[in-house]
């Protein structure tokens, strides 16, 4: 039955794929789900004033994105990769296997991440070592590296209230993870002095070090959300004790319902994070597969209103949605308009 | 079962059994009855809770979306200034386009100010850039399709309906209130006494949402713009592929299985696999769907096309299945007949047997439609979970053009960040419902209406 099965969809393929000869005459982009709000702001005024057809924008993660980004040259495949973290250099490598040999890479602007509780409830003002000393697995008591203690964010720091520390972190898969881990474990663990502490206890190993001040405690004190920010949200509805891990936009579109807290006591805003006060945010990009420039209508239309001021500068929709506009704009647009690949990765 | 075990014909009284009146009732006999009743007891509890747990979704979905389906609008003239919309004067819509919806917004606003200035509002504390932020940014884009399409408007003034932001449609859906507009950053009491007070002049109304039916996805800042159209077609293209594909090979291969093939070690394996492919899990047709359709075959990324086939693969193992069972239950007699008269094998199968089986298939393949039509897990991996606003073309070529799905634009819409869009999944769960039930009534219909029974 299975070979009748495969035969006969195998002549249907054949069928339809005969006729399936029509070329492609929208931009198809597909990647990070942070980066997707963005990307539809652009295509939805990017199909409504030029005469191309709106680009479809697919969701999937980054690392997908990029996945399907180098599956190779041709008009089944996608255009452009969208992604909250840079290219890493299997990626480049699975490309150049398939093909796809040049890709421009562009940065349009910075995300902030920021920690959220119940409207309701107290405020909270971080700094990194406070994350650190509440999350971590181990932490430095006396000199000696034992197992988190901590039950309260008072325990932790005097200042803050005390109330039960309950964390709800992004899940490994997510990009925001990366941030959080290297923005805020890792310097946490450094500010706090015990990052000397591991490096002692690893006999000198700095990547165990590392890893040590990044590993969170599993004792259900911090849980890992796989889902998306509403999910986080619904939690955090249920447990108001709770405090989040956000993008800055979605703390943006929900301030009725969540209360942000400060880090090194700078408020997270588009501002302030532009200005690089306040430590944790990262660079949003997008990839572009220079091999489809020219072949598919719009393409660099695209790209060039996307990094333009009118869509991504201060005053534009998406700073408007809670994009931090990169103040190096004006050397992405110049990059973006000549078509200029990507080096090595450095 | 226990009493069915006892042997049928009376033996001989038992020790210590003792014969009695047949209307008082001996121990044994009261036994039976209370756990008859206890049967029906927990039988009842089972339905009471899956009713309670339908009605409770049920709620939950209709308040939630019900409200989707009625939208906020601004009916009020604007007047659209030539000098502002066509510099050249010549009402030529291909350099009219150069205009973007940033100039159309502005249009739009000044309207809005010379209404507010006409009826007298004035509201403490709040600019007229606030002021013009209730307007949807939609509308803008609606004004400037309708003027390029019709460029002799430019000039005069045109009666608008025009959409609110999403923020002000959920104040008067009770999503939004003063007080939470307090802490809202994209929303301020003043633009709501504002509303307020269009609506008391009967400006501003509820209106029912057409749109929300027939008009594409929206971004994440236009959820009051957002609708299901490129869905709704998507699902309706899928589902013809399933349907052209599914339906031929699906009872084909039954009518030879049930009919014509030996009853071998061979044709058994085959009926153990098509019940395993019916259990299969759905995301597993979606990787082979990507393997075989995509990367192999060469068909277009977020297609109807490479969908309906994804989704062909896991309807025909229930099409067979209820195709080989409606063709069991036509009885042997028929056949024999008609082979007793002279019939070929052939004869007799598609000119009895199979119009005899044909209601049983319908509701097969109806109840395989449905289910297929309410999949999501294979369509993620195939690319239809995308942000897609071009409606399709007509079918054939439409089905290769990119496209959404309805569970799909449900999916979506819970993942976005404004809670507008929370109203708009539950709406899009509605219509799939509405899909669903209307689906499953026909295959009831077509049950009741034609099936024999011997």
């Amino acid at each position: 039955m299975k070979s009748v099965k495969l035969t006969a969809s195998a002549l249907a393929i054949a069928a339809v794929a005969a006729t399936a000869a029509s070329a492609r005459d929208q931009v198809q982009s597909a990647g990070s789900s942070t980066v997707l709000p963005y990307a539809t702001i652009v295509a939805e005024a990017f199909g409504e004033n030029f005469d191309f057809p709106t680009p479809v924008v697919e969701s999937g993660g980054s690392g997908a994105g990029r996945k399907k980004l180098c599956e190779g040259v041709g008009e089944n495949t996608i255009d452009i990769a969208n992604s909250s973290s840079r290219i890493s250099q299997s990626d480049i490598d699975l490309c150049a296997q398939n093909g796809v040999t040049e890709i421009m890479e562009v940065r349009f602007g910075y995300d902030g991440i920021v920690f959220a509780s119940d409207i309701d409830g107290p405020s909270f003002a971080f700094t990194p070592a406070d994350w650190f000393q509440a999350l971590a697995a181990q932490v430095v008591v006396d000199g000696q590296v034992v197992a988190n203690p901590n039950s309260n964010w008072s325990d932790v720091n005097a200042e803050l209230p005390d109330q039960e520390i309950l964390a709800f972190i992004p899940g490994t898969k997510h990009g925001t993870r990366e941030v959080f881990d290297t923005k805020v474990l890792v310097a946490g663990c450094e500010e706090s002095g015990a990052y000397e502490a591991f490096v002692a206890a690893n006999n000198g190993d700095e990547d165990a070090a590392e890893e040590a001040c990044m590993t969170v405690r599993t004792d259900g004190v911090s849980v890992d959300i796989d889902g998306d920010y509403t999910e986080t949200l619904a939690r955090i509805d249920a447990n108001p004790n709770a405090i989040g891990v956000f993008g800055l936009s979605f703390y943006q579109n929900n301030t009725d319902k969540l209360k942000v807290a400060t880090m090194n006591g700078v408020e997270p805003s588009v501002e302030s994070v532009a200005s690089g006060e306040y430590p944790v945010s990262r660079p949003l990009y997008f990839y572009v597969k220079k091999a489809h420039i020219g072949v598919i209508p719009g393409l660099q239309e695209y790209i060039d209103f996307f990094v333009s001021d009118d869509m991504a500068g201060p005053e534009g929709p998406l700073a408007a949605y809670g994009l931090v506009p990169d103040p190096e704009l004006a050397a992405t647009q110049e990059m973006v308009a000549n078509g200029t690949p990507m080096g090595p990765l450095n | 079962m226990t009493d069915a075990t006892a042997p049928a014909a009376a033996p001989a009284p038992r020790p210590g059994h003792t014969a009695g009146s047949l209307l008082t009732l001996d121990k044994r006999t009261r036994a039976r009855n209370a756990a008859e009743a206890r049967f029906r007891l927990y039988g009842a509890i089972a339905v009471g809770i899956a009713l309670v747990a339908l009605v409770w979704l049920l709620i939950s979905i209709m308040s939630g979306g019900l409200s989707a389906f009625r939208q906020t609008m601004i009916t009020m003239p604007v007047y659209l200034p030539a000098e502002e919309l066509d510099e050249a004067g010549n009402r030529n819509p291909a350099e009219m386009s150069r205009v973007t919806t940033l100039g159309y917004a502005r249009v739009l606003d000044q309207a809005l100010i010379a209404l507010m200035a006409e009826q007298g509002i004035a509201i403490e504390g709040l600019s007229e850039d606030d002021a013009s932020d209730i307007i949807s940014q939609e509308a803008a884009a609606q004004l400037r399709n309708r003027v390029l399409a019709n460029p002799d408007l430019v000039g005069t003034t045109v009666e608008s309906e025009v959409l609110t932001n999403g923020r002000i449609d959920g104040y008067f859906k009770g999503r939004v209130t003063m007080a939470s507009a307090e802490l809202d950053s994209n929303v301020t009491p003043e633009q709501l006494r504002l509303a307020d007070a269009l609506r008391a002049n009967g400006v501003l109304e509820k209106r029912i949402n057409w749109a929300f039916l027939t008009m594409p996805d929206a971004s994440d800042q236009r959820p009051e713009a957002a609708g299901l159209g490129v869905a709704i077609l998507g699902s309706l293209y899928m589902m013809l592929v399933v349907l052209v594909l599914s339906v031929p090979i699906g009872v084909a291969a039954s009518i030879y299985l049930e009919e014509f093939a030996p009853k071998n070690r061979f044709t058994d394996l085959i009926e153990v696999n098509i019940a395993n492919l019916a259990a299969v899990p759905s995301i597993v047709f979606g990787i082979l769907g990507l393997a075989i359709f995509i990367n192999f075959a060469g068909l277009p990324q977020s297609a109807p096309v490479v969908g309906g086939l994804v989704l062909t693969l896991m309807t025909i193992p229930t099409i067979i299945i209820a195709t080989r069972a409606a063709l069991k239950a036509v009885p042997p007699s028929i056949r024999d007949a008609a082979l007793g008269v002279g019939a070929s094998k052939m004869q007799s199968v598609f000119h009895h047997v199979l119009p005899l089986a044909m209601p049983g298939i319908l509701t097969g393949t109806i109840i395989g439609l449905a289910q297929a039509l309410g999949e999501t897990a294979p369509l993620l991996l195939i690319g239809m979970v995308a942000f897609v606003r071009n409606y399709p073309s007509a079918p054939p070529e439409g089905i290769f053009d990119p496209a959404s799905a309805l569970p799909v634009q449900v999916y979506n819409w819970t993942q976005r960040g404004d809670p507008a869009f929370v109203e708009r999944a539950s709406g899009a769960i509605i219509v799939l419902l509405v899909f669903l039930i209307l689906m499953n009534a026909v295959a009831i219909i077509l049950r009741r209406r034609f099936e024999r029974r011997w």
